[in-house]
């Protein structure tokens, strides 16, 4: 996997007239994983697509090395399609195909996306963001909808993500199991 | 041109009329409804049923183009495509590009022909629906491109379906003058000037576009 770097500093952020965070730096090297905690309505989202280059800081900057990934609450597959088509859209602009068994969704391509419960939906967005293969991953409370043994998918799934070599940002309020992943509390940085 | 292909498949494969994806078939039901009930407001005068019907189907056209605006553009900036392709580095000019292209084959060929039929409703002969045949060639991509424009800069707005209506008509004004002025005058004048300004929003459009979606996105 490609050399990536995502650097953050002295972020701020807000949305409306509400400061939602300021003063804000990060440094993530390959490899590395961070979670950003903090209960809803912190900006965990907006710091996300900061990140993302999505959504201009009020104040700071981003530096990007590599490919970007972005999980976020939206599959981003069309709804009316059936899975494995709505997934065949984004390999064919990626050029990879997205590991289908291990999501354990190779039972529901056939499945309109429209149909498909939160849960699948979410490990369809995986298999959308791995067929990317984007060193950088941006995760939006990639655990929502999951059940216990779709947790620990994910959980193993960043983990190897990171062994090849990737970096992962993951804004959760739910603990998140990964060895060696360090924990940035949004709070400490709100006005 | 990074996934010009893929990116045209999925938006005719979503807005061509008939088509699994959802395309319809009611902007063109609608612009032969419209024909069908002109000449049962007007009466049955053949002479003035003549002389009108080319405007008629001129208006019928433009309104046929209003109908499938709300979901242009607002579906994929709300699912998270825009997001997506960002990231990729996919530009969102060439998005809108590529879906004013599959916007325009999604009815202006098809206008193209129900005009056909619809002149026979309207009782316009040989001559003027040769005029209309070309008009609507020369016009349909203007319409389209203003379409695009109007969806892309009410991409974030609740209930935009009826204000972007509005907002197209007074843009569709000038391709409407020389488009269905050149039926009154016969030359070709009129066509000519249809298609240069067809020419002139087919070429702002995708810039137009790109930055309002690109506003879109930091509300």
């Amino acid at each position: 996997m490609e050399a990536c770097r995502l650097t953050a500093t002295q972020l701020a952020c807000r949305r409306g007239e509400r400061l939602l965070f300021a003063g804000l730096s990060l440094d993530l090297e390959g490899g590395q994983a961070l979670q950003i905690a903090g209960p809803n309505g912190m900006g965990k989202s907006s710091l996300i697509r900061i990140l993302a280059g999505l959504m201009r800081p009020l104040d700071g900057h981003v530096e990007r090395t590599g490919g970007t990934g972005l999980l976020d609450e939206k599959p981003v597959l069309d709804e009316h399609q059936p899975l494995g088509r709505a997934l065949d859209f984004w390999s064919r602009l990626d050029g990879q195909c997205a590991a289908l068994e291990r999501l354990g969704l190779d039972d529901l391509l056939d499945v309109p996306v429209r149909y498909l419960s939160t849960g699948q939906r979410k490990r369809a967005a995986m298999a959308r963001l791995i067929g990317q293969q984007a060193p950088i991953w941006l995760l939006d409370e990639p655990l929502n909808g999951l059940d216990r043994e779709a947790v620990a998918m994910a959980e193993g799934l960043v983990a190897d993500h990171l062994k090849a070599g990737g970096l992962a940002l993951i804004a959760s309020h739910q603990p998140f199991d990964l060895p060696g992943l360090a924990t940035l509390s949004l709070a400490q940085f709100t006005p | 041109m990074k996934g010009f292909g893929s990116l045209l498949l999925r938006d005719l494969a979503r807005f061509t009329p008939g088509t699994r994806g959802g395309g319809t078939l009611l902007p063109l039901l609608f612009f032969l409804a419209v024909a069908m009930l002109y000449p049962f407001a007007i009466g049955p005068n053949p002479v003035l049923l003549a002389q009108t019907g080319g405007g008629v189907i001129w208006v019928a056209a433009l309104l046929a183009a209003i109908l499938p605006l709300d979901r242009l553009l607002a579906p994929d900036v709300e699912q998270g495509f825009f997001d997506q392709w960002a990231l990729r580095g996919i530009a969102e000019e060439m998005v809108v590009a590529v879906r004013l292209l599959a916007h325009w084959l999604s009815f202006g060929p098809f206008l193209m022909l129900a005009a056909v039929p619809a002149s026979a409703l309207v009782g316009i002969d040989a001559q003027t629906l040769r005029l209309v045949e070309i008009g609507l060639l020369a016009g349909t991509p203007g319409l389209a491109a203003i379409g695009i424009i109007i969806a892309s800069v009410t991409v974030g707005l609740r209930g935009s379906a009826a204000l972007s209506g509005l907002l197209v008509i007074p843009f569709a004004v000038p391709l409407l003058i020389f488009g269905a002025g050149a039926l009154s005058t016969g030359g070709s004048g009129g066509l000519a000037l249809t298609g240069a300004i067809s020419l002139l929003l087919v070429a702002i459009a995708p810039f137009a576009g790109g930055a309002a979606i690109r506003a879109a996105r930091e509300g």
